[in-house]
């Protein structure tokens, strides 16, 4: 058979104390040319470890120990150093996970996308840049011509994977590996760019090993998957088998991970009056500005004693902003923020110990988020001294509960932060806010940094924790499934506007606002051919004349699906509210959402009519 | 197969071979340095007890005399011993530069988190003063400062710890108000913690690492500038002498290759570079992990 890459018996280990620690125990797989296979796995799993010995390379502190890597009938592990750096960006070339960080921001693009070419000497600097227009033309770059000649940060992060990829393709490698190339990137570019990978893998029948932790995206992409746990591959099988009837157990719970399972508890909510008591955090038209920038705008919001609620958008969305000024470490520029009716000061410390007590905030990353050099008894014994004056043996039993609660060991107290995983430091960060005893927590993308499985089990720690605690929690995410499947409520912010709000399982049906309904059919379902199916950045935008200046218009306006001409670039939008429940911020009212499309196209139609 | 199984070998013992050399060099440098500071300490205390000679003795007729067997590193213009000088000088240069390094050091970081904790007027009023003093130069102010007050071992290490404290300053802020944006001590605000507690248990312990480097380069500086002040004839004063003088003193046998002025030279140059050494060894260290 054609095998272009042969993988036998790849073993790696991490040298630790004189000792050698196995980290990859023996992977076997092999790929034909113009396969694409995906790696998956959780972090640690060994996954990007395999795909770098491809390129005989091991990351400091790792050594390739045996086995045989044979790419286009070479054995990489017996090159010597210098035929590795030929074989680099020529034979094998590599696409990492944040672009961002990749190029280098004083040189032009186009230097950049052309050096492998010009290092291997594959061709004239002039066919090279004719290669990479071609490259930009293909991966469907705006103005291929000319994007060439900009400096890194004057594109965007969707646009610098791209870049990327014309950088990998340019020298024409026999294998090409993308590691993570879309984690760090939003649903809505994800999308844009998964479509661009796709296509010119398709058309230049490229050879490819995609590393990943996300199966949907995974099935959209790889021909065949090889899911891998703690550096043992646990099913090597064709994408549409793993996806259908996978045979392995870790394989079935990495498939069910992926459906967060919708609350069971929503109904006793239901009970709760929604409009007489007073709600426990109230947001009232909050703004906030950075300099001239205003990144909010209006937004009120209420959340009742017990209750979760949502907040999505992309990133700059100002989601995250909205949770730092409620806890007063950003100060609005106006509107104000109560607790239980009682004002709170826009200044964190000019707020009373109580007050700050009863509203906690989770931050998104615990390994910044927990001092690396305390124990984590110190702390969780910190709040419990400071804000309950508990002390010795008390406290101790306190921070043993405050453990268990979060399901962790009591085993664990007396290490530092560095030597536990990623999810154990999420446990360790809700559990500190946990010791305050809050009224509420306010949880910033709490599980975006942890794997999939991990972090359905925070999410159903969290949901415990609210039925034993009767603790409410204001949620930030940029997950749209996982917010309307945990939430009561979902607010959803575009550009510091707040264009949609209503109760979480009316998300589950439209009609939605247009941004809602971009990040919903943005989001990789576990099926093949989801992404040349969905809707969402498919078809061209309406076509209007340019936006009236000087006027406050729909944030959404200049990626909006059904954008109208004369109304949506002429006025502002009011805030209207569908008879599902949901308070959208949009021109349409959805009244007869089944023909909304040909309803816009009519409305464009007359519009034209009348300008003519 | 068997071939396979070969070169797989070689190529997996050029890896351990290149991991195992940069693990030596690092760690072998810096034991080089941590030896030359670790002898020059005991040195300094106990020097003048071990010394074969007494400092001011007149022990030989032979000026500028060659290494010997009674004389290990010759003997000076007047004849004394300059082992048991160089061994009598270790105090003053390592005591003077040590206390000046740790005052300097301390007065620049503490002032450097208030400054970075508070921020407002009080890090501009602070910022502010620190770079006016900054921008003297360092040897110029120990010069007006021993021209105005006379030379005298204090004065020495005052002058010193406020040359070297806005240098130590800068540092210690440029860490802090890194270490201040981080979530934890945003955690610890959000709790509503006194700015002591923020200081000296969240952020003081992240920064030690890069302080402790800074203090070692810093006295290095202030051994130097303590040895060229006394290459002047500004610093300890005669009969006393610390490393400068003895250069100072032995100036004129440099003409005839005296191994009395090599030798405190090399005595000043072993312990800088030690020091260097040792910083190094944990600069990486710390970029490592």
């Amino acid at each position: 058979m054609t095998e272009l890459v042969k993988v036998s018996g790849l073993r790696v280990a991490v040298r630790s104390g004189g000792a050698d620690i196995p980290i990859v125990h023996g992977a076997d797989f092999s790929l034909k040319k113009g396969e694409v296979l995906a790696l998956i796995g959780e972090s640690g799993s060994g996954k990007t470890t395999i795909a770098l010995s491809l390129m005989g390379y091991a990351r400091s502190g790792c050594h390739i120990v045996g086995g045989s890597v044979q790419v286009a009938g070479v054995d990489v592990l017996t090159l010597s150093p210098h035929q590795l750096t030929k074989m680099r960006g020529r034979t094998v070339s590599y696409i990492a996970q944040s672009a961002a960080a990749a190029f280098n921001p004083s040189k032009t693009i186009m230097d950049q996308v052309i050096e492998s070419a010009m290092i291997h000497k594959t061709c004239s600097r002039k066919e090279a840049q004719e290669k990479a227009i071609g490259l930009f033309k293909e991966l469907a770059l705006p103005s291929p011509e000319t994007i060439g000649e900009r400096y890194p940060h004057q594109v965007s992060g969707g646009q610098l994977q791209r870049l990327m990829a014309a950088m990998a393709l340019i020298t024409d490698p026999a294998l090409v590996i993308l590691d993570e190339p879309t984690t760090a990137l939003d649903v809505t570019t994800q999308i844009e760019v998964l479509r661009a990978f796709k296509k010119v893998v398709q058309e230049r029948n490229t050879t490819a090993v995609y590393v990943s932790h996300d199966l949907a995206v995974v099935a959209q992409m790889a021909d065949r998957i090889v899911v891998l746990k703690n550096g043992e591959i646990q099913e090597n099988n064709v994408t549409r088998e793993i996806l259908e009837a996978p045979t392995n157990e870790y394989t079935k719970s990495l498939l069910s991970a992926m459906k967060p399972e919708t609350r069971q508890d929503t109904v006793e909510q239901k009970t709760m009056d929604l409009n007489t008591d007073t709600p426990l955090l109230e947001v009232r038209h909050l703004e906030v500005s950075f300099g001239n920038k205003k990144v909010l705008h209006n937004i009120d919001l209420k959340i009742r004693r017990g209750a979760t609620v949502g907040v999505i958008g992309e990133s700059g969305s100002g989601k995250t902003t909205l949770a730092r000024s409620i806890v007063g470490l950003v100060q609005a520029s106006g509107g104000n923020t109560y607790l239980d009716g009682e004002q709170l000061n826009e200044h964190a410390t000019k707020r009373t110990r109580e007050q700050l007590r009863r509203v906690q905030y989770v931050f998104q990353n615990a390994d910044t988020a927990l001092n690396p050099l305390h124990t984590v008894e110190e702390i969780l014994a910190r709040p419990l001294r400071f804000y309950h004056g508990m002390k010795g043996k008390k406290q101790r039993d306190r921070v043993l509960e405050l453990l268990s609660l979060v399901h962790l060991p009591a085993s664990i107290a007396n290490r530092r932060p560095t030597e536990l995983s990623g999810g154990q430091k999420q446990r360790i960060n809700l559990a500190r806010a946990l010791a305050a005893e809050p009224d509420i927590i306010l949880c910033d993308e709490v599980t975006s940094a942890l794997d999939t499985v991990v972090g359905a089990a925070i999410l159903e720690l969290m949901a415990d924790l609210r039925k034993k605690l009767n603790v409410s929690y204001l949620f930030i995410s940029h997950d749209i499934s996982m917010v309307q499947a945990i939430c009561d409520e979902v607010v959803v912010l575009y550009s510091g506007f707040k264009v949609e709000q209503g109760a979480g399982e009316s998300f589950q049906r439209p009609p939605f606002h247009p941004y809602t309904q971009l990040l919903i059919d943005s989001v990789p379902e576990l099926q093949q051919g989801w992404l040349e199916s969905t809707n969402a950045n498919h078809e061209t935008l309406p076509t209007i004349s340019a936006a009236k200046q000087n006027v406050e218009l729909c944030p959404f306006l200049d990626r909006c699906a059904v954008r109208i001409e004369g109304k949506c670039n002429r006025i502002i939008p009011a805030r209207i509210k569908l008879p599902k429940g949901n308070q959208i911020l949009c021109h349409h009212t959805f009244v007869n959402d089944l023909n909304s499309q040909s309803v816009q196209r009519h409305e464009q139609k007359n519009a034209l009519v009348e300008s003519v | 197969m068997s071939s396979n199984t070969s070169s797989v070998k070689k190529a997996t013992s050029i890896y351990s071979v290149s991991l195992f050399s940069r693990l030596r060099g690092r760690s072998a440098s810096g034991a080089i340095g941590g030896i030359l500071i670790l002898f020059w300490l005991i040195m300094s205390v106990i020097g003048p007890m071990v010394a074969p000679y007494g400092a001011n003795d007149f022990v030989s007729y032979d000026v500028f005399g060659p290494v010997s067997a009674k004389y290990w590193m010759g003997t000076d213009y007047l004849g004394r011993d300059i082992f048991s000088r160089v061994l009598n000088g270790t105090p003053y240069t390592i005591g003077v530069a040590l206390a000046a390094t740790v005052a300097a050091c301390t007065a620049g970081v503490v002032s450097g988190l208030v400054a970075a904790a508070s921020g407002g007027w009080l890090d501009a009023v602070i910022s502010r003063t620190q770079d006016a003093m900054i921008s003297i130069p360092s040897k110029m102010f120990a010069l007006i400062m021993v021209a105005s007050f006379g030379s005298s071992v204090p004065l020495l290490i005052i002058m010193a710890a406020i040359a070297y404290m806005p240098g130590s300053f800068r540092i210690a802020r440029a860490l802090a108000v890194n270490v201040m944006t981080l979530d934890y001590v945003q955690v610890a605000r959000l709790r509503g913690e006194s700015m002591a507690y923020i200081i000296f248990k969240e952020v003081l312990p992240n920064m030690f690492r890069p302080v402790l480097t800074d203090f070692g380069l810093r006295f290095v500086f202030v051994v130097l500038l303590l040895s060229s002040m006394s290459f002047l004839g500004l610093g300890v004063q005669p009969p006393d002498a610390d490393w400068g003088s003895l250069v100072r003193e032995n100036i004129s046998g440099l003409g005839s290759g005296a191994p009395a002025v090599i030798a405190p030279a090399i005595a000043i140059a072993s312990l800088t570079i030690g020091v260097n050494l040792l910083i190094d060894s944990f600069g990486n260290k710390s970029a490592h992990h």
